[in-house]
């Protein structure tokens, strides 16, 4: 490993992080919490979901987070007027996509969107809203897959690629046709990679995938990849 | 103070379960320092049959689903000097909205209620206010000045609202209400 470090500035708070190192592990290790829906700690970063955006001084756009590196000289502004107004757009945007209706949703008070929704003062969205009808799949033993309520973080298919290591989830389509599927778009009792460990219903950030008749606080564990490597260097 | 200093405060209960009315009502002995302050002058809990004119603060429960929903809130509007979305259904169109999925939803839904689960007199009543194509939030057809979500909102987040209005302050709902 190498033992290079670089310093920078986040928020005005000098910081020395190694080489490498992404902009929102740098602020999270110094204690500056940056808002984030697709990034999960023992998952490779997807830069997805756009929640995580800062403000690099000196440069035109800007970047995500949880994908960009650290760069020494660096100064990183992450909770700016115009980056609350932009997080709130976001928001708003995934609220917007497909049928969100958290008083009838299995992780109402457990769902982290509407948990950011009321922290960051979403309080209505400036879009109207999608009202889909997408296909839930419910074939499986115990798990569960409402897409109308998935907001494509890909936090599942990576679990399921990256820990689990059996790569049963992918998406198909784009955009906001875009969908979750299992092998080679199978209704999930017929696919034959699933070993049915559940991992995909434990990071999965909104109500979108379940286990059928368990309380959603016992299923949710969004450390469980995290947990699972650090177990496995242990040996 | 008399009734003629009371601020003029109206509810509206459209496309909703009553819940948020219920949660109103659940501000329990605050209620009391509220009745001190304010006159309610239209509302499902009292008896007046039109909307009057120089309203104060109109808090609003449920989404727009049906024509006459849809004029009544323009004239509340065009009467009232703050318009509160009050709950999910004000603030979303929540669960009354969800037939939006369906091109026919409006249709689906009465048939669904009124022949489908019905064991007698299989029959959509002709009566009632034909139904929008879409269920809409208020603020999609009207201005909205303030928004409280939540199923229902908590007793004490519209006592919040209502208390800074009530002192002249702006109400700062951010952290303070939820979705669901
Ligand atoms: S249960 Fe496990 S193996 Fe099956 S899809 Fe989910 S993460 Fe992949
Ligand atoms: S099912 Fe859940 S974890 Fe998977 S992409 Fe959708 S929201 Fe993310
Ligand atoms: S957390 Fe960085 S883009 Fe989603």
């Amino acid at each position: 490993m190498s033992a290079t470090t670089v310093k920078l500035k986040i928020d005005n708070v000098e910081v020395e992080v190694p080489e490498g190192t992404t902009i929102l592990k740098a602020a999270r290790d110094n204690g500056i919490e940056i808002p984030t829906l697709c990034a999960l700690e023992g998952l490779t970063n997807y830069g997805g979901c756009r929640l995580c955006l800062v403000e690099v001084k000196g440069a035109p756009k800007l970047f995500p987070a949880c994908t960009t590196p650290v760069s020494a000289g660096m100064e990183v502004i992450t909770n700016s007027e115009q980056l609350r107004e932009y997080r709130k757009m976001t928001i708003q945007l995934l609220l917007s996509e497909r049928t969100h209706v958290c008083s009838v949703c299995v992780a109402n008070d457990h769902c982290e969107l509407q948990s950011l929704a009321n922290k960051l003062g979403v309080d209505h969205s400036i879009f109207e809203r999608n009202w889909t009808r997408k296909e839930i799949d419910s074939s499986h033993d115990f798990l569960v897959i409402d897409r109308n309520r998935c907001i494509l973080c890909t936090r599942c298919i990576r679990v399921c690629d990256e820990i689990e290591g059996v790569h049963t989830l992918d998406l198909k389509q784009r955009g906001r046709k875009a969908e979750v599927i299992m092998d080679l778009d199978e209704d999930w009792a017929n696919s034959c990679s699933c070993t049915s460990c559940r991992k995909c219903a434990k990071v999965c950030p909104v109500g979108a995938i379940y286990v059928e008749g368990e309380p959603i606080t016992r299923t949710k564990n969004k450390d469980v990849a995290e947990f699972i490597l650090t177990r496995r260097k242990r040996k | 103070m008399s009734a003629k200093e009371k601020i003029r405060v109206a509810t509206l209960w459209l496309s909703g379960c009553s819940g948020c009315h219920m949660s109103f009502l659940d501000q329990d002995e605050l209620i009391l320092d509220l009745a001190k302050k304010i006159q309610v002058v239209y509302s499902p809990l009292v008896d007046t049959k039109t909307f009057p004119e120089n309203v104060d603060v109109t808090l609003i429960e449920g989404a727009v689903a049906n024509e006459e929903q849809q004029n009544l809130l323009k004239e509340v509007r065009a009467k009232t000097k703050i318009l509160i979305s009050l709950g999910d259904c004000a603030v979303t169109g929540n669960v009354p909205a969800l037939r939006n999925a369906w091109e026919d939803g409006g249709k689906l839904a009465l048939e669904r209620a009124y022949l489908e689960n019905t064991e007698v007199n299989k029959q959509i009543p002709r009566a009632v206010p034909a139904l929008l194509d879409k269920v809409r939030p208020l603020h999609e057809l009207v201005k909205v000045d303030y928004f409280i979500p939540g199923c229902p909102p908590s007793a004490s987040v519209i006592n919040y609202a209502l208390t800074e209005l009530l002192a002249g302050r702006t109400p700062n709902m951010e952290g303070r209400s939820k979705y669901g």
